[in-house]
């Protein structure tokens, strides 16, 4: 099915199951411990041995020698693989660096070899034996010091409209100001794991990644192997936030080992591996500098920012929502790349956006308080109605005017008071921050196979993957609502290369795609069951498991009765996303309070208001938004993958290091979606949520914590170390 | 984690014994911390000695009014007793101030003295650490040092003491109780018994090899208004930035103990004797002698502030 025009009615606007707060249909797999991830299949693997990688000991260099003699002969050991006996290794094309380094060593802990054994601990201590001797070579690990260096990127690197340097120097009220965000881990529960089976020359990955047919093809470029031979299954997925958007080194040298020791190898990267070997959200320098009269309408908007990564990476695309957020003539925008030997840089929940963000919406509410405007008024004046870049795009919808004022209204935003470190309670400085949240609708071709039975009950089958997000529950949903059926008579299978190719989970495209190519599919099969009853497809209606047209109706599991109806396709889109702009808009809110005299933050309340189109599941659509604002507390307050400038690491490389919230840390937080529907965005009306969660967030909280301080930190965490120097003497 | 060989202690003085006959011997008992170390070969015993069973988990009180915590009793159990908790507030608070409840319901009394610390290049042992590989060198000196020691650091070392506990126990006084392979029995003031690390950052305590602690005696109460705060990044399990401990009489004089900033649970007698004055001239005799680097400089002045505003709460 093309999607071409914008959605009419159909038969998803019954929102008989659709919209409604439906229980994960996965949960109690989950709650039970029957739902197996990939390290756990052991009825597909009784026999597996155990792979345990070694990772590089320094950030750039060359092997020179490795001896694996002792390591071989250590009990229970069945292989090593190294990039000296692993055979000609292709790369694959969303990889960055290589997944088994050797004798070039690209960056710490990349992976120079997996020792597989009989147990895992046998394999473990057997890594401990292998003795590299490395030659170190200079790199480059401080970005703050790469920044004349960096290049321009690409060709959408730099925008310009009007004459920003002009307007700027003309407009009475500016604001120049410079931002730091970290480096981010994902940090997701499960790690990184894979379980390889060969079978003759084909391979089987039982593995936990969120988008399968990337995954399979680039096994399939790494291995040099025709993508026929490889099969990728993940059905459950314990968090990948990005980080398992693409085949790391689990899997590959899972399935080396298993090449080498002719066994099936299960394979989870050490939690300590994890933050170095695998990908993260790259550190920015971000320069935001705004020009406005008097009146608070933006005249001059440029934003600038400078990331690193290896070579043959990208850039953090810090300044997109910039190119789109707030009206203004004038305007520039700019991402350079700087060289880092660091780990490989990639995409974190909301790319772009959620670094970008963080230093947005601080400018906007410093400039705010420059204008002597409230921030949310400031904002909505700078509102627009259009890609202010190319104002004949209009945004399909767009509705964070209204965000900000439920929000304000909602959070009490009037019992705030302006003016900075005037409100107390007891030892607790108080304040409250808002910010703008913005990400964009991304449209993928998505397509699913449907089965109706002769027991009339339907199955969903697409290498949709579900990273805990709900997609199971809202691929079910979509399907009970197009073939007129309760929730318990869908079946949904996901994550497996043999189903047909989805949009996958990432960017926040993979609720509307996956659900709009299972409308798709549904569609199909309304038309095949029209087809065998003899009815007419056209105006047939589907309700409670039967097929009405006029006065006829027969039930829908007649249909199957010769034999399974089994039918597939896929949605794709037309120009949609280009003659409208597509994006998902809300408001953060934000009430901390930090203490007189340590200094330290804890958050009160958060409230998130989202315009995100039709919300498929109220409920699970919740569960996203409150675990993205979880992580935007941590990006504000003390995520920080802190380097090692000489050693050229991420020192903090274990979750006792890393810190993420704890529970004590999220005391309050409330969810409110605008109802709203997106007729331009796909059949399902719906867009993503799950990234413009986060995106914001930190913002809110680091304004907040001026309100309650009036100390701007600009260098995300917001800690309290920053903040001690600044604070009224305590005595 | 290297292969080892495995008893379980008959009896304390034959569990010191075995750790002065055993080559490269450890004790084991809730293994929160020792078992970590082995999988990542932070620590590599040939031996592990189990202490688990040598009955030292009990609370007793004393004669002279203190209370005797045998070795093995678990950071939850003593953190709950109601002798603690009304006599010694102060090392109730430290104890649920650390780690999970899951791991305090494992780690024991003397584990929670001898953990080792958290410095990430401890952790790393691609990295040079003196206290891991003796000589070898110190990678937290000019690396991130955000978490490290402002005082009492070296040259070799500028890693911090994990405890909680310890920091409560410093300013309570306790004494560690050991038995030696030959039986012998010894009373180690808390004060004497973790080092600073000078040049031998790998040797943290005054205990001998094979010396085994059976308790941790508690003078008799000594009152007062008894605090333990704890700042750290997030609201809970992380290890401190600064702690203070702090006991203070109606006179206004009391003990400050300090977690985070030293190599050993901080605290200097001559400190105590400003309580009376305020904040800032305990802080300066604490830190008389502060060298911090300039990513953990403000724990002094974190510091100070923390005890500025427990001196107020107990003044309130």
């Amino acid at each position: 099915m093309k999607f071409e025009q914008p959605a009419g009615h159909n038969p998803i606007d019954q929102l008989k199951v659709v919209g409604r707060s439906t229980e994960r249909i996965d949960g109690p797999l989950k709650t039970t411990g029957r739902a197996a991830y990939a390290y756990e299949r052991h009825d597909v693997a009784p026999d597996a041995a155990y792979g345990y990688v070694l990772g590089a000991a320094i950030a750039k260099g060359r092997i020179e020698a490795m001896d694996l003699s002792v390591a071989q002969a250590a009990p229970g050991v069945l292989a090593i693989v190294t990039a000296r006996n692993a055979g000609k290794l292709g790369k694959g094309r969303m990889n960055t660096a290589k997944l088994l380094g050797g004798p070039e060593i690209e960056h710490y802990h990349q992976a120079v070899a997996v020792v597989v054994a009989e147990s895992f601990e046998q394999a473990r201590a057997a890594a401990h034996l292998i003795r590299v001797r490395y030659a170190r070579h200079k790199g480059s690990f401080d970005l703050a010091g790469t920044l004349d260096t960096a290049v321009k990127p690409g060709a959408q690197s730099d925008t310009a409209v009007g004459d920003f340097e002009a307007a700027y120097a003309a407009a009475p009220v500016t604001l120049d100001a410079t931002y730091a965000t970290p480096d981010h881990s994902h940090a997701m529960m499960e790690p990184h794991a894979s379980v390889a089976i060969w079978n003759g020359d084909e391979l089987t990955l039982w593995t936990s990644n969120q988008m399968i047919d990337w995954g399979r093809s680039d096994v399939a470029r790494t291995l040099n192997l025709p993508r026929e031979k490889v099969r990728l299954v993940s059905p459950f997925i314990g968090g990948g936030f990005g980080g398992k958007l693409f085949v790391r080194s689990d899997a590959v040298l899972a399935a080396l080992g298993a090449r080498a020791a002719k066994r099936p190898v299960k394979l989870a990267l050490q939690r300590p591996l994890i933050f170095n070997n695998a990908t993260h959200r790259p550190a920015t320098i971000q320069r935001l500098r705004l020009g406005a009269g008097h009146d608070g309408r933006l005249t001059a908007i440029a934003h600038e920012s400078w990331s690193g990564d290896l070579p043959g990476g990208g850039p953090e695309t810090a300044v997109r929502q910039t190119r789109l957020l707030y009206a203004g003539a004038n305007r520039l925008t700019r991402e350079r790349l700087a060289r880092l030997d660091l780990p490989e840089g990639n995409a974190m929940r909301a790319p772009g956006e959620a670094p970008g963000l963080m230093a947005l919406e601080i400018a906007m509410d410093e400039m705010a308080e420059k204008l002597g405007m409230d921030p949310i008024e400031f904002r909505i004046v700078n509102d627009t109605q259009i890609d202010p870049e190319h104002p004949q795009r209009p945004f399909s919808q767009r509705e964070l005017v209204r965000c900000l004022r439920n929000g304000a209204d909602r959070f009490g935003w009037q019992q705030r008071n302006p003016k900075p470190a005037s409100v107390r309670d007891g030892r607790w400085l108080v304040g409250i921050g808002v910010a703008a949240a913005f990400r964009n609708n991304l449209v993928r071709t998505s397509a699913a196979r449907v089965r109706l039975s002769s027991d009339g009950g339907v199955t969903v089958e697409t290498d949709m993957t579900d990273i805990g997000t709900g997609s199971y529950t809202i691929i079910a949903q979509t399907a009970a609502e197009m073939m007129g059926l309760p929730l318990e008579q869908v079946s949904v299978r996901l994550g497996d290369s043999r189903f047909p190719v989805s949009a996958g989970s990432g960017g926040q495209w993979g609720a509307n795609s996956s659900t709009a190519g299972v409308y798709a599919a549904c569609m199909k099969l309304r038309e095949a069951v029209a087809a065998r009853l003899g009815l007419d497809a056209a105006t047939a209606h589907f309700a409670d498991g039967r097929v009405s047209v006029g006065g006829r109706s027969l039930p829908l599991a007649q249909a199957a009765r010769g034999g399974e109806l089994v039918v597939e396709d896929q949605i794709e889109y037309g120009d949609l996303d280009e003659r409208y702009q597509q994006s998902t808009f809300g408001a953060h809110f934000v009430e901390v309070g930090v203490d007189a005299a340590t200094g330290e933050i804890r958050l009160r309340r958060m409230l998130a208001v989202c315009a995100a189109g039709r919300i498929l599941n109220p409920l699970s659509a919740r569960s996203q938004v409150i675990g993205a604002m979880t992580m935007g507390a941590g990006a504000a307050l003390m995520e920080e993958l802190a380097v090692d400038k000489r050693l050229g690491y991420f020192v903090n490389h274990d979750l006792a290091g890393y810190e993420v919230p704890v529970h004590a840390d999220i005391p309050h937080q409330e969810v409110i979606f605008l109802d709203e529907t997106d007729p331009i965005s796909s059949p399902m009306k719906a867009k993503g949520v799950g990234e413009l969660g986060i995106c914001g967030v930190a913002a809110a909280v680091a304004n907040a914590v001026y309100n309650a301080t009036g100390v701007r930190v600009r260098r995300y965490p917001v800690t309290l170390d920053k903040l001690l120097d600044q604070l009224p003497e305590y005595t | 984690m290297r292969a080892f060989t495995y008893e379980r202690a008959a009896s304390p003085a034959a569990a010191a014994a075995s750790a002065v006959r055993m080559a490269n011997a450890k004790f084991v008992a809730g293994g929160t911390n020792l078992l970590d170390l082995m999988k990542l070969e932070i620590e590599t015993p040939s031996h592990l000695i189990d202490v688990n069973n040598l009955a030292l988990d009990t609370i007793d009180s004393m004669d002279d009014g203190g209370l005797r915590i045998g070795a093995l009793v678990r950071n939850t159990d003593l953190a709950a007793d109601a002798r603690v908790r009304r006599d010694y507030p102060l090392l109730s608070r430290a104890l649920v101030a650390g780690a999970s409840g899951q791991l305090r319901n494992m780690a024991t009394t003397a584990g929670n003295l001898l953990q080792r610390t958290r410095c990430p290049y401890f952790y790393d042992t691609n990295q040079p650490c003196n206290k891991r590989v003796p000589g070898s060198g110190c990678a937290a000196i000019g690396g991130v040092s955000r978490q490290h020691a402002v005082v009492g650091g070296s040259k070799a070392c500028i890693a911090t003491h994990p405890s909680d506990m310890a920091v409560a126990m410093r300013a309570l006084d306790a004494v560690v109780e050991t038995v030696a392979a030959d039986g012998a029995t010894r009373r180690i003031p808390i004060a004497d018994f973790h080092r600073l690390p000078g040049d031998t950052p790998q040797i943290e305590t005054t205990l001998k090899t094979g010396e085994l602690i059976t308790a941790v005696t508690l003078p008799a109460p000594i009152g007062g208004i008894q605090q333990y705060h704890k700042v750290r990044d997030r609201a809970s399990y992380a290890f401190a930035l600064v702690s203070v401990g702090l006991i203070v009489q109606r006179d206004g004089t009391g003990r400050v103990a300090l977690g985070g900033v030293a190599h050993k649970p901080w605290r200097v007698e001559a400190a105590d004797r400003e309580l009376p004055h305020g904040a800032k001239a305990v802080a300066g005799k604490l830190f008389a002698d502060a060298h911090p680097t300039e990513e953990n400089a403000y724990k002094l002045t974190l510091a100070q502030r923390t005890l500025a505003a427990l001196l107020a709460d107990a003044r309130a």
